[in-house]
């Protein structure tokens, strides 16, 4: 394979890094049930101030830790409104998405030009010499491997575990998760916590890796509009979510791509859209029939992982308040 | 086990859901719970098993004093509920919900329980597979699978709050048959909460009944239907007399009609309507009587044949052209979609006036009219969510058009409570006493 391809797709790779992060933490809080749309305002402050502590530390883990407590504290903050204060989660997460993009913009006016080196590409031994697979996938950033981390981690817990169970009643049907000894909205709290941090990774994966530094305005406005849109796409299943991801990378890369040659002559405004445009078209093609055909004819196993693969309901009570009586 | 009620009182706003209720239950008893919609009954089973605290008095299990503030603590006392709506997780398997919420210590890998479910479902006679999702499961499966559950958890008392509300006659005899062996065999305490007498009388060996939150009776199995239903309501009952009514010209006719939807089929089916009729549809939920429901509105277009309305060929024609010619359609989930929480009385019946502007003052006094004709108990401001069940209900009724050519009502005495329920004994009769209330001249009544 040709070396500039193999060089696409393993920036391919690292550019989808964050999103993936991000798209996995929200999937976190959103599965038990609480919708967390601070998510763009939310990366650029983690961002901004996972970049801030690592320069005054100098010390990029610090900065990553800096920005996982950042994102998870404004989570906390739309879990607290809601349970405790009884505040929309729509409402809070809204205001806090415009509040955080222009705290950040404020806190990090005299960091923008600021350079730090930012993570360096790591190889993973043995597993960066396999052909192709190896230069994409294990040549890359450490916070890279981390969602790969990530990724198998979630998806183990939720399909896996008890507690995986109780986090997914707890979003689709917190009235039997009480009746079956889980506190509904001590578990919100937990995933929401979890799922902040990861957003707020995903805001340092941007600052201190993917596109180091920061500046004005922030390089990764309207990201977390993008992640929250693939968890959508994603049905709220973590392979899904990431695969989500990893097709707008795709779909960016080559949307620029075009634009790059000289011979293809389309309107950059055009281009844009085209990732939009067919997570649409794939949406509308997951929930048609075609898959309930195409699942009726696979052997029984497969039948019931694809389902579940395939699955684009929300969890059955995300975004709604629950209190016992 | 022993479980023993000690002056259970419970009371939500004004109303006295359970006034000193004491009480004696034995194991190896199957207890029926017996009242009218908002007689107190699941109140009273709801704080058994923990889903509300009670206001005062005690609970002793074998003697001793039960702490039970949650459901998982009834559980671990031994107590179990079933509900009417059995709790559970749609998109989960069989075997996710059959192991989530397991006591710790006596937790089975998925392997062990999936082998265990099929034993016990075997046991039972149960149609279930592990494999399954909650959400392709009928209520009777869902309930088959509650109940696994439930005596998994070590269960010693198994409350079921009206299992036999649409689940079929199969899934009946199969779950009455369980339970039998489980009072008989396996000494439980079965509480079946109900209002069907046919159910209490063909399971129960002893009924309770109770009435405005107050327990009337205590009676050892068999009981007569009439002494049952004087304790229910307080009175005996006599149907009322049917008043013989001319019929009128030919309003609906079925001419070899086949409908289908994906569980049902109805084949070649004919029936003639006449004015001044009244037609009840019996069977059980989803024999397709719904389907038949739906094609007199227009709702679901026939296969084949012929829906005449008033001798005009409707056949395949917009729901919109059988509403013009007068057919006027109420489903099953009509609380749930006729009616908009949040608006008043009168805005819910402007929005059935025709026209830009509203003129607020008449559609009060129009508002204020309807609330007498139809007994509804609240004001033209009041918000519907403030109405309780029945006076909803009424109020639906002064919702419909005037003057229908052909009324199509679908369980319309479904959630009915005491005060709708008084009007008339039987069900089968409610709907035509509601029909004789909201209608002057005779429409045609369709029903099961």
């Amino acid at each position: 394979m040709n070396e500039e391809l193999i060089n696409i797709l393993n920036s391919i790779i690292a550019n989808a890094t964050p999103l993936v992060i991000a798209g996995l933490g929200e999937t976190v809080s959103e599965r038990s049930g609480v919708t967390n749309l601070s998510l763009d305002g939310s990366l650029q402050l983690s961002a901004m101030a996972g970049f801030a502590a690592a320069i005054a530390s100098g010390n990029l883990l610090v900065g990553c830790v800096a920005a996982m407590i950042v994102g998870a504290v404004i989570a906390l903050i739309v879990v607290v409104a809601n349970i405790e204060l009884r505040q929309d989660m729509v409402a809070i997460g809204f205001v806090l998405t415009l509040l955080c993009a222009d705290i950040a913009q404020f806190l990090g006016q005299d960091l923008a030009g600021q350079r730090m080196q930012p993570m360096t590409k790591l190889n993973i031994p043995l597993l960066a010499e396999v052909p192709i697979i190896g230069p994409v996938f294990f040549q890359q950033p450490a916070i890279v491997y981390v969602s790969y981390i990530l990724i198998f981690a979630i998806w183990w817990w939720m399909f896996h575990t008890r507690g995986g169970l109780a986090m997914r009643a707890v979003g689709e049907r917190p009235e039997t998760a009480f009746a079956r000894g889980t506190s509904v909205n001590c578990l919100r709290y937990v995933y929401t916590f979890i799922g902040g941090a990861l957003v707020g990774l995903g805001g340092a994966a941007y600052s201190l890796a993917i596109k180091p530094g920061w500046t004005t305005p922030p390089s990764m406005r309207g990201e977390g509009w993008i992640a929250l849109a693939i968890v959508i796409f994603g049905g709220w299943h973590p392979f899904r979510v990431v695969l989500g991801a990893y097709l707008f990378a795709v779909l960016r890369a080559l949307s620029s791509a075009i634009q790059r040659s000289p011979d293809i002559q389309i309107p950059l405004v055009l281009l844009n859209m085209l990732p939009w445009l067919l997570m649409i078209a794939t949406l509308i093609l997951v929930s048609s029939g075609a898959i309930d055909r195409l699942l009726s004819i696979m052997p029984r196993p497969l039948q019931k992982w694809t389902r579940n693969f395939l699955r684009s309901d929300p969890p059955a009570a995300l975004g709604t308040r629950f209190e016992q009586d | 086990m022993e479980l023993e009620f000690q002056h259970i009182n419970k009371t939500f706003g004004r109303v006295r859901a359970n006034q000193d209720i004491s009480l004696t239950l034995r194991a190896g008893r199957i207890v029926g719970i017996l009242g009218e919609n908002g007689a107190g009954k699941s109140t009273l089973m709801k704080i058994l098993s923990g889903y509300q605290p009670a206001d005062s008095g005690e609970i002793l299990v074998d003697g001793v004093p039960l702490h039970a503030g949650n459901p998982q603590a009834a559980i671990e006392a031994g107590i179990g509920m079933l509900q009417q709506d059995p709790l559970d997780v749609s998109p989960f398997t069989v075997l996710e919900n059959f192991t989530y919420g397991q006591v710790p210590g006596k937790r089975l890998n998925s392997r062990e329980a999936a082998k265990r479910i099929r034993e016990q479902a075997a046991l039972f006679g149960f149609d279930l597979d592990p494999d399954q999702t909650i959400s392709s499961l009928s209520i009777g499966q869902r309930q088959q699978l509650e109940i696994m559950r439930l005596l998994e958890l070590g269960v010693k008392a198994l409350i079921l709050d009206e299992p036999t509300t649409g689940i079929s006659a199969e899934q009946k005899e199969v779950l009455f048959a369980a339970l039998r062996n489980l009072a008989k065999r396996d000494g439980l305490i079965v509480l079946l909460v109900s209002h069907k007498l046919e159910d209490v009388i063909a399971l129960c060996d002893e009924v309770v009944v109770l009435r405005g939150g107050v327990l009337v009776g205590d009676r050892q199995m068999p009981a007569t239907t009439a002494e049952l239903v004087e304790l229910m309501f307080g009175q005996a009952l006599t149907p009322q007399s049917r008043e013989s009514v001319p019929l009128g010209s030919s309003a609906l006719r079925f001419d070899g009609v086949t409908l289908r939807n994906k569980r049902v089929a109805v084949e070649k089916f004919t029936l003639e309507v006449r004015h001044g009729e009244v037609i009840g549809f019996a069977g059980l939920d989803g024999s397709g009587q719904e389907l038949i429901l739906r094609a007199c509105a227009g709702l679901v277009r026939p296969s084949a044949g012929h829906i005449l309305l008033n001798g005009q060929d409707l056949t395949g024609k917009h729901f919109r052209a059988y509403r013009e010619n007068g057919v006027v359609f109420s489903s099953a989930g009509r609380v749930e979609e006729g009616l908009i929480a949040g608006l008043t009385l009168t805005e819910h019946l402007a929005v059935t006036n025709s026209g830009a502007f509203i003129d607020w003052e008449a559609q009060r006094e129009r508002t204020a009219a309807q609330i007498k004709h139809f007994n509804v108990r609240g004001t033209p401001e009041s918000e519907i969510q403030q109405l309780s069940g029945g006076n909803q209900q009424r109020f639906l009724m002064a919702l419909l058009p005037d003057r229908p050519n052909l009324l199509v009502l679908e369980q319309p005495t479904r959630g009915l409570d005491v005060d709708s329920a008084r009007i008339s004994g039987s069900s089968c009769w409610r709907a035509v006493m509601l029909a004789r209330q909201s209608c002057s001249h005779r429409p045609i009544w369709m029903r099961w």
